[in-house]
C-alpha cells in the first residue's frame, strides 16, 4: 500500500509526519512512501534526503491525496484536504474527534478510515512507542524552557565569578506531567533550581528524580483521575494550592505551567496579583495557553510582557522544533504501522479487537465508533488467583491446561470412580485403612506445593528429597525387630540390607537438609 | 526381647507429629522468609521420627549400635558432600540423592520379601507381594533412572537424547513382562520360587529407568529431575504400604505429589504434555529437545556482533535492564560477575532487574539458586509472567547463555518445534545483547530468529570472560 505524507498547511505548522529514517523502515515493511514537495523543509529536511532514503514525491497536494491508500498527517486536515480524500482511504493523525465534531462528520461522510492518534488508550503499556501526546509534550517541555532561557535575562546556574556571584535562577513548575517532567529535566541540566507541584503526589519520585524539588499543597487528597491526568480537585484544596503558588511566585524567577484537565479549560492556577508580585524580569511560560491558560494574562500565542514579567504564551513549541518533533512523530507512527502490518507485507489490517488500534480508530470505513468503550483493565491482583484455579483443575487432570473441557472431567472422574470401586471390592480392610491416608496426603501435598514460589522451586525439591529419607524408617524396623530369629528368617541377609539401606539414606538425610539450608541462607532481599 | 522405651501408640503419635512437621516443612517454602524455618520443620519432623522409631516397640535394643553406625557413616557422607557441592553443580546432587532413596527402596523391598517372620493369608498376602514388587519397580526406575540423569547433567553421558527404534513398543514389551512375572511373583509358594520373578522385574526396571532418561535430551532436564523427584517418593510411600507404616505413606505421598505438581509447572512453561512426560520418553512427536547438544544450526541472515566495550556503553547509557539468565550463565559460572555489574549499575541508578524462565537452566529454579548464591537481591528476580509486559518500557535486555527461553519463533512460526512455548519477549526491549560461544557452536534444531532481529547485538565469547570485561568497561 502506498503511504503519502502531504506538506501540513496549518498556518504557522513546521512539523511533518515522517522523516527520512522512518521512511527507511516503512519501505522495508513493505509500503511505498510518497512525500509531498517541500514537506519537510521546515523541519530542515530536504526532498533529495526522502529520495534518498527510498520516498517518492508527489508535485502536489492534490496528486498525493488521490495516490495515497494511507495518508500521515500532523494536525487534523482542513476542508480543503477532506475534500481531496477518497473512499477507502485511511488517515492517521491529531484529529482531536471531541473538539472538531464538524470534522468527524465531513470524513464520515468521506466513507474514510480515521485513527486519531490522541485517542491512543495511553495506559496500554504496549502502547506507549505509539504514544504522540508524550512524544510531543516531551519536546514541548523542553522548548518552554529555552524559551524561558530566551526571555530571561540571566543565567539558570549559580556562578561565582571574578565579576560577582551570580544567583541560580529559581525555576517552578506547574504539573509533572510529561511536558512537566521534561522542563524540570531540562531546566535542572541547564543549572538552574528547580521545584515543581502536581496534584498528583505519586509522581513526587519522578520528580525527584529529575534532579527537582517536589513541593507539596499543604492539603490532603488525592488527585489522580485515572488515565494518568489529574482531576479537579475541591474547594479546600484549591484555597491551599492557591497560597502554595502566591508564594512560589514571589521566591521564583521562571513559572512553567502544564496543567491542564481533560476535557475542561486550563485550571487558573496564576492570578493576575501573583504575576505582580512577582520580580520584573521573571519568565512565565504558559504550555496550557492553547485550552485558556493557566495564567490570567496569557495570551495565547503570543509573548507579551506584563507587570514587568514576559508572559509565554505559544500554542506551537512542538513545532517550534520541527526536526525533533518530527523524527519523534515520526516513529510513533511507524510504531502504529507495525501494529496494524503484523505481517510485515504492506498491508494493513485494522484490527478492532485489539485493544490499542480500537482506541485510535475514530472512523471505520465511514462509521463514527468514537468513543471507543473504556478499557477493560483487569486489576492485577485479582488475575493471579484466577489463573492459579485454573491452573489447580487443570494440574489434577495431568495434562491439560486450563479448566478442563466437561469431557475429559467425566472421564477422569468415570476412571477414578472405577478404580476406587475396584479398590473397595477386593481390598482388606487393613489396607483400606492405609489407602484413606495415602489419597488424603496426595491431596494435602498437591494444595501445599501450589503455593511454593517458583524462585524457591529448587530448594523444594531437595527439601522433598531429605523428606523422602524417611524411607529410612523402613530399614530401621527391618534392622532387628523383636521378632527376630523365629520363623525362620535369615536375620543376617536382612540386618545387612537393613544397613545398607540406613547408610544410604542418611546420606540422602544429612545431605539433603544441610544443603537446603546453604541453599535457603542465600536467598535474601 | 527387650523392653521398649515407649509404647505403640506414642510412637505411632510421634508419627502423625512428624507428617505434621513435614507438611509445615513444604508449606514453609511458598516464600523466602519462611523457608529457613520450612527446612527446620522438615529436621525436627526427621529426628522425631528417626527417634520414635529406634526407641519405638519395632527395634531391639541389640540394634541400636548398627543404626547409630550407618547413620554416622551415611550423614558424615551426606553433610560431607553438602558442604562442597558448588551450586553450579545442584541438580547433579539432587540426581544423585534421588537414587540413593530408590536403591534404599529396592533394599528395603527385598527385604521385607525374604523377612519370613510376619506371615500373611489369602488377599492380605497378594495385596502385600504387589505392594512389595510395586516397591522395588518404582525404587529401581528411580535408581537407575537418577543415576542417568546424574550423567547426563554431570556431562559424563552426552546431552543429546538417545532414541531407540521402536522405544516405545519397547517399553511397552517391558511392562507386559513386568505385568506377567508379576502375576507368577504372587502365585509363587515361597520366597525361592518368588525371587526369580522378583530379580528379573528389578533388572527390567532397572533399565527401563535407564532408558528413559536417556530419550530426554539435556535442556529437558529440569522435568526429568522433579519428575524422579516425584518417583522417589512414591517408592517411600509403596514401602509404607509394604511395611504398614502411615508415616511413610503420608510423606511419601507428599513427596510424590509435590514432584508431580513440579513437572506439572515445568511442563507448561515448555508448553509439553504432562502424561508423555510421567510415562517417561517424552512422545514421539516431540522435537529434538531444544537446547540439546548435537549438530549445528546454520546460520541464517545476519547478526550484528559487539564488543565488551560497547556493550558496556549501551548498559552505562541505559535506565533500565532486564538480565535473562539461562543455563549458560551457570555453565561459566558468571553469576558473581553478574552481580557485580548488577551491583555498579545500580549504583548509578540504573533499574536492574532479572527475568527468570521456568524452565531455564537445568532443574526447577535453578537461576534463582546461582543469583541468590551470588547475593543478588531476590526481589529484583522476576518471573517470566510478571516481567514479560515490562520488556517494551526496557532499554537493554541481556541475555547470558540462554537460548530456547527468549526465541520468538515460539510465538510467530506456528511450524516450529517449540511453537506455543512461553518465551521472555527480550526483543521488545529498545536493546537485546545475547552473549554466546557462538553462532554454530552448542544448540541443535532450532534457529533463533532473535539474533538476526534489527535491534539485536551478539557479544560472542566464554559469559564469564565476556561479562569480567564489561566489568572493566563498566567501572572505567
Amino acid at each position: 500500500m502506498r503511504i503519502g505524507v502531504p506538506k501540513e498547511t496549518y498556518p504557522g505548522e513546521k512539523r511533518v509526519a515522517t522523516v527520512p529514517d522512518v521512511v527507511t523502515k516503512l519501505v522495508k515493511l513493505g509500503f511505498e512512501v510518497v512525500v509531498e514537495g517541500g514537506a519537510g523543509e521546515l523541519a530542515d529536511l530536504s526532498d533529495a534526503a526522502y529520495v534518498e532514503a527510498g520516498a517518492s514525491i508527489a508535485p502536489s497536494a492534490a496528486a498525493l491525496w488521490s495516490g495515497s491508500d494511507i495518508v500521515f498527517k500532523v494536525r487534523a486536515p482542513s476542508t480543503d484536504e477532506v475534500a481531496l480524500m477518497r473512499e477507502g482511504q485511511t488517515l492517521i493523525g491529531f484529529l482531536w474527534p471531541a473538539q472538531n465534531p464538524d470534522l468527524m462528520q465531513q470524513l464520515a461522510a468521506k466513507k474514510v478510515t480515521a485513527l486519531s492518534i490522541d485517542a491512543l488508550p495511553r495506559t496500554l503499556s504496549r502502547a506507549q512507542k505509539m504514544d504522540a501526546l508524550t512524544s510531543m509534550a516531551g519536546v514541548s517541555g523542553y522548548r518552554a524552557v529555552v524559551e524561558a532561557a530566551n526571555a530571561f535575562g540571566r543565567f539558570f546556574n549559580g556562578q561565582i565569578t571574578a565579576a560577582g556571584k551570580v544567583p541560580p535562577a529559581k525555576v517552578f513548575i506547574a504539573g509533572a506531567g510529561v511536558a512537566g517532567l521534561a522542563a524540570i529535566g531540562a531546566a535542572a541540566s541547564l543549572g538552574a533550581i528547580v521545584r515543581a507541584n502536581d496534584t498528583r503526589a505519586e509522581v513526587a519520585d519522578q520528580v525527584v528524580s529529575l534532579g527537582g524539588e517536589f513541593v507539596k499543597v499543604d492539603y490532603e487528597e488525592e488527585g489522580s483521575g485515572g488515565g494518568g491526568y489529574a482531576k479537579v480537585m475541591s474547594e479546600g484544596f484549591q484555597a491551599a494550592q492557591r497560597e502554595m503558588y502566591a508564594q512560589q511566585a514571589q521566591e521564583c524567577d521562571i513559572i512553567i505551567t502544564t496543567a491542564l484537565i481533560p476535557g475542561k479549560p486550563a485550571p487558573k492556577l496564576i492570578t493576575a496579583a501573583m504575576v505582580q508580585s512577582m520580580k520584573p524580569g521573571s519568565v512565565i511560560v504558559d504550555m496550557a495557553a492553547e485550552q485558556g491558560g493557566n495564567c490570567e494574562l496569557t495570551e495565547p500565542g503570543k509573548a507579551v510582557v506584563k507587570h514587568g514579567v514576559t508572559i509565554v504564551g505559544y500554542t506551537d513549541l512542538a513545532s517550534r522544533m520541527a526536526r525533533q518533533s518530527s523524527t519523534l512523530y515520526g516513529t510513533n507512527l511507524f510504531r502504529l504501522t507495525e501494529e496494524l502490518c503484523k505481517t510485515k507485507d504492506g498491508v494493513i489490517n485494522v484490527n478492532m479487537e485489539d485493544d490499542a488500534i480500537r482506541g485510535l480508530t475514530v472512523i471505520k470505513d465511514g462509521e463514527v465508533t468514537w468513543p471507543a468503550p473504556p478499557l477493560v483493565v483487569p486489576p492485577k491482583p485479582a488475575a493471579k488467583p484466577a489463573a492459579a484455579v485454573a491452573e489447580k483443575k487443570g494440574g489434577h487432570g495431568h495434562g491439560s491446561s486450563g479448566p478442563m473441557p466437561v469431557k475429559t472431567l467425566v472421564t477422569v472422574f468415570g476412571v477414578g470412580a472405577l478404580a476406587f470401586w475396584a479398590i473397595g471390592a477386593y481390598a482388606p480392610a487393613a489396607f483400606l485403612g492405609h489407602f484413606t491416608v495415602f489419597v488424603l496426603a496426595c491431596f494435602i501435598g498437591y494444595m501445599v506445593v501450589w503455593n511454593v514460589t517458583p524462585a524457591l522451586h529448587t530448594p523444594l525439591m531437595s527439601v522433598t528429597n531429605a523428606i523422602s529419607s524417611i524411607i529410612v524408617i523402613g530399614a530401621l524396623v527391618q534392622i532387628l525387630p523383636p521378632e527376630a530369629g523365629t520363623n525362620g528368617r535369615p536375620d543376617g541377609l536382612i540386618q545387612w540390607l537393613a544397613f545398607a539401606g540406613i547408610v544410604l539414606t542418611a546420606v540422602n538425610m544429612f545431605g539433603g537438609f544441610a544443603v537446603t539450608r546453604r541453599m535457603l541462607d542465600m536467598f535474601r532481599k | 526381647m527387650s523392653q521398649s522405651l515407649i509404647s505403640p501408640s506414642l510412637a505411632t503419635v510421634a508419627y502423625i507429629g512428624a507428617a505434621i512437621l513435614f507438611i509445615l516443612s513444604l508449606g514453609g517454602l511458598s516464600n523466602p522468609e519462611t523457608s529457613r524455618r520450612g527446612n527446620l520443620y522438615g529436621v525436627i519432623g526427621m529426628a522425631l521420627a528417626v527417634l520414635a522409631t529406634i526407641v519405638g516397640p519395632r527395634v531391639a535394643a541389640a540394634g541400636v549400635p548398627w543404626i547409630i553406625a550407618a547413620l554416622v557413616i551415611g550423614g558424615g557422607v551426606g553433610l560431607y558432600a553438602a558442604k562442597t557441592v558448588k551450586m553450579t553443580q545442584m541438580p547433579e546432587l539432587v540426581a544423585l540423592m534421588h537414587s540413593l532413596v530408590g536403591l534404599a527402596a529396592c533394599l528395603v523391598g527385598f527385604a521385607s520379601y525374604v523377612d519370613t517372620s510376619v506371615q500373611f493369608t489369602g488377599a492380605e498376602k497378594a495385596i502385600h507381594e504387589v505392594e512389595i514388587y510395586i516397591g522395588i519397580l518404582i525404587g529401581a526406575v528411580t535408581f537407575s533412572g537418577s543415576l542417568i540423569a546424574f550423567g547426563k547433567l554431570n556431562g559424563k553421558i552426552g546431552g543429546k537424547p538417545l532414541l531407540l527404534p521402536a522405544r516405545h513398543w519397547l517399553n511397552l514389551v517391558g511392562l507386559l513382562v513386568v505385568i506377567w512375572f508379576g502375576r507368577e511373583f504372587v502365585n509363587a509358594h515361597d520366597v525361592q520360587s518368588g525371587m526369580m520373578p522378583l530379580i528379573v522385574m528389578t533388572v527390567i526396571a532397572l533399565l527401563f529407568g535407564i532408558h528413559m532418561v536417556m530419550a530426554i535430551g539435556g535442556a529437558d532436564m529440569p522435568v526429568v529431575v522433579s519428575m524422579l523427584n516425584s518417583y522417589s517418593g512414591w517408592a517411600a510411600a509403596a514401602t509404607g504400604f509394604m511395611l504398614g507404616n502411615d508415616l511413610l505413606i503420608v510423606t511419601g505421598a507428599l513427596v510424590g505429589s509435590s514432584g508431580a505438581i513440579l513437572s506439572y509447572i515445568m511442563c507448561n512453561a515448555m508448553n509439553r504434555n504432562f502424561i508423555s512426560v510421567i510415562a517417561g520418553g517424552f512422545g514421539g512427536g516431540a522435537p529434538a529437545a531444544p537446547k540439546a547438544d548435537g549438530a549445528a544450526a546454520e546460520p541464517q541472515g545476519e547478526a550484528v556482533p559487539v564488543s565488551a566495550t560497547e556493550t558496556a556503553e549501551l548498559l552505562r547509557e541505559a535506565k533500565s535492564v532486564i538480565i535473562v539468565p539461562g543455563y549458560g550463565m551457570a555453565v561459566a559460572q558468571a553469576q558473581h560477575t553478574v552481580n557485580e555489574i548488577t551491583k555498579t549499575l545500580r549504583d548509578r541508578g540504573v533499574k536492574v532487574r532479572f527475568g527468570i524462565h521456568p524452565v531455564a537452566g537445568r532443574m526447577p529454579g535453578h537461576m534463582n539458586v546461582l543469583l541468590a548464591e551470588a547475593k543478588v537481591p531476590y526481589d529484583i528476580v522476576l518471573e517470566m509472567d510478571e516481567i514479560n509486559d515490562d520488556f517494551p518500557d526496557t532499554d537493554v535486555a541481556m541475555v547470558i547463555g540462554a537460548n530456547d527461553i527468549v526465541n520468538p519463533a515460539a510465538q510467530d512460526d506456528p511450524t516450529s518445534p517449540i511453537a506455543g512455548m512461553p518465551v521472555l519477549e527480550v526483543w521488545k526491549a529498545r536493546t537485546s545483547i545475547v552473549m554466546k560461544r557462538s553462532m554454530a557452536s552448542g544448540y541443535a534444531g532450532v534457529d533463533n530468529p532473535l539474533f538476526y532481529k534489527e535491534n539485536n547485538r551478539m557479544l560472542f565469547g566464554d559469559a564469564k570472560k565476556m561479562l569480567d570485561e564489561v566489568l572493566v568497561a563498566l567501572k572505567a
